[in-house]
């Protein structure tokens, strides 16, 4: 899957969990920029992607997600 | 109610979307404010935040405490400076079989294991005491559900070392001392999860990723359920059961199908399965459910499915009976009129999406289950939107039917008086209005809690504050029961008085709508007034505190000759009356103290 194609999926699921439609995301965008981005959400945030993209995520595939960009890459790799 | 929280529930949409349903809920609405502590054995986050939206959707705005991860024993037995300052009303104990021990091996001996299960069960009680003595607040406690694996296969359910046995032998002594425990709810896990599957209940990758006791998709099943038993103890529990007729409670349509043609009874799996349904409702109305009929029908016709030979129901079951063509939110504000209990309390079944959209619209204090086309669904949508929790089973709980069924009586009776007071004098109405005692107090704290029209400050109370007021000498708090000829309408009225010098300030003063204008707060006033005196009262401090739906009572104390003192921008009034100048206020009630 493409990156583009996976960021125009994961933006709505931020802007559901967030309940912000004013979102953007860049590669770079981390936990830190985004206000309610906390481990409660995270959680929100890999359940939701798991049931969008129909794909589920090890215990070794959730360890470094620091960015956007690890979580698009992973998101590619895994729906490939 | 909202959408997108009606059974079953989508676990993704609502956990993926849970701040925007926050925010929907929040709009405009308004709540009784209740401080909540969660003390959980596992993680609790997204239960808190699920609790909250089902509490929301029910009318109760919690504020939170949360304990730290694994916390729950420690804080409950010594409860942190700002738990204290906290001060919870209800606590919840999310503990779950990830909890328990299982300290016995297989070579142990019966006491050992007999031992570890006391041992267990008291450190639960010992948890319990200290909150409610604490506190005084109401402790909501989980069960506990079967464990995700047995070493013993099926001799573990009953070989003295099972973990399944150990577990079930632990939920009866939890329920034992639940059935005589006043201030602790049992919360049914064990019955939830084996509902929805332990195979989907438990979630290994959940637990060992976030420590959450239950998989993502459990999490609103769970917190549906502990919200529906805190609103149960609120009295926030629905009262009325609004019922369709053609494909609801019978198959077919009897206008056109006629008394033989619609389908109840044995003959075909349809009709089964409609008596099914039927007996379903008829259990609900023995435990004191209302039931009322919405239906677009002639209402000769409508009436006549009753008298089918295979009819569970008989019209009798019904208080109320609306079959015309009027639009259904109409009819079912009708109802409520007619039955005397708010919008709020009603359920409305029916298998027209269209009719359900309507009153959801139209009328959207009323409860809507999303009841489906298929009858074979209907009993289990009804009974597990768990709107109509019961918090305890009071006596007036199982005779309501009746006492509507008597006031339609009295209704009718009142047409045939030239006044008024003639049709008073001629219910022969007997009170009793005494001090609390032990055996009503629980009668006492339910109405407290769901009495909103007739109640001058809706102060709510738990069963333990209750207890007190009734054991601490510094409060004068009367009841008043009612009986006539058409029966006992039970213990219908409380006042709760403060006493403060020479003054008698009323903190709590409220009456069923069941016996509206019969001159029963005349009563209770002259009553309240002789047991201030004896105790060396002045005067009496009456307050008014209005709410969206206690308007009736707003002029109540001028009426009663009370002198307004105070009232500001909210509204809210104090009014005193000097007892030296009180003159005992008629009514046509025999009062026997």
């Amino acid at each position: 899957m493409k990156s583009e194609e996976v960021l125009s999926k994961l933006l709505p699921i931020f802007h559901d969990v967030f309940d912000d439609p004013t979102i953007v995301l860049q590669r770079e965008t981390t936990a830190a920029d985004v206000e309610g981005w906390d481990s409660l959400a995270q959680i929100n945030l890999i359940v939701a992607i798991e049931q969008a993209f129909k794909i589920s995520f090890s215990f070794n595939d959730l360890k470094g997600l620091n960015t956007v960009g690890d979580m698009l890459d992973l998101i590619a790799r895994k729906a490939a | 109610m909202i959408k997108d929280l009606a059974y079953p529930f989508d676990p993704h949409l609502i956990l993926r979307t849970k701040k925007s349903i926050r925010r929907k809920l929040l709009e405009g609405n308004t709540f009784l404010d209740k401080r909540v502590a969660i003390l959980g054995g596992s993680t609790t986050g997204e239960v808190k935040d699920l609790i909250e939206l089902f509490l929301l959707d029910g009318g109760i705005r919690p504020a939170f405490y949360e304990s730290d991860y694994n916390r729950y024993y420690e804080d409950a037995l010594f409860p942190s400076e700002e738990l204290i300052r906290f001060a919870p009303e209800i606590v919840y104990i999310h503990t779950t079989t990830s909890n328990l021990a299982f300290r016995h091996g297989l070579d142990d001996a019966e006491p050992v294991i007999e031992q570890n299960l006391q041992e267990e069960f008291s450190r639960y009680k010992e948890i319990w005491d200290h909150l409610t003595s604490r506190f005084s607040c109401a402790v909501v406690q989980n069960n506990f559900e079967l464990p995700d694996y047995r070493i013993l296969g099926n001799l573990d359910s009953y070989e003295l070392h099972g973990k399944t046995r150990f577990i079930n032998e632990l939920n009866r002594l939890f329920s034992e001392h639940a059935r005589t425990s006043r201030n602790l709810y049992l919360h049914d896990i064990n019955y939830l999860s084996a509902w929805l599957g332990l195979e989907r209940w438990y979630d290994k990758q959940f637990w060992y990723a976030y420590k959450y006791a239950m998989g993502y998709a459990a999490i609103p099943y769970l917190a549906h359920s502990v919200a529906a038993v805190m609103l149960a103890i609120y009295g926030r529990s629905r009262k009325c059961l609004v019922l369709d007729l053609d494909n609801t409670l019978w198959g077919g349509v009897i206008g056109d199908d006629g008394l033989t043609g619609i389908e109840i009874g044995k003959e075909t799996p349809a009709a089964e399965a409609y008596s099914g349904f039927q007996q379903y409702v008829k259990d609900l109305k023995s435990r004191g459910v209302l039931l009322a009929v919405n239906s677009k029908n002639d209402e000769v016709i409508a009436r006549e499915g009753f008298s089918h030979p295979d009819s569970v129901l008989a019209l009798s079951d019904f208080s109320a009976f609306q079959a015309n063509w009027q639009p259904k939110h109409e009819n079912i504000r009708e109802i409520a009129l007619s039955l005397n209990v708010g919008i709020d309390s009603l359920v409305f079944a029916d298998d027209n999406p269209l009719e359900r959209d309507i009153v959801e619209r139209y009328a959207p204090e009323v409860g809507v289950p999303v009841l489906g086309d298929n009858v074979c669904k209907y009993v289990e949508v009804l009974d597990k939107c768990l709107l109509f929790e019961p918090a305890a089973l009071s006596s007036d709980d199982l005779q309501r039917s009746l006492f509507y069924a008597q006031d339609s009586g009295r209704k009718q009776q009142q047409s045939r008086f030239d006044s008024y007071d003639d049709f008073l004098q001629s219910l022969g109405m007997v009170a009793e209005i005494r001090r609390f005692a032990p055996e009503y107090l629980e009668r006492i704290t339910q109405l407290t809690n769901k009495t909103n029209q007739f109640n001058l400050t809706t102060k709510r109370y738990t069963y333990a504050e209750i207890k007190a007021v009734a054991e601490r000498g510094t409060q004068i708090a009367i009841y008043g029961r009612l009986e006539d000829r058409f029966g006992d309408n039970g213990l219908v009225s409380a006042m709760i008085g403060a006493v403060k010098g020479d003054e008698l300030h009323l903190e709590l003063w409220l009456m069923s709508c069941r016996v509206l204008k019969r001159g029963m707060e005349h009563a209770m006033m002259n009553s309240l007034a002789d047991e201030a005196r004896s105790a060396g009262v002045k005067s009496l401090i009456g307050y008014y505190y209005p709410t969206s739906k206690n308007g009736m009572v707003s002029d109540l104390f001028d009426d009663l000759g009370f002198e307004n003192m105070a009232r500001n921008e909210q509204g809210e009034s104090v009014w005193r009356c000097a007892l030296a100048t009180y003159r005992a206020l008629t009514h046509h009630i025999e009062v026997k103290q």
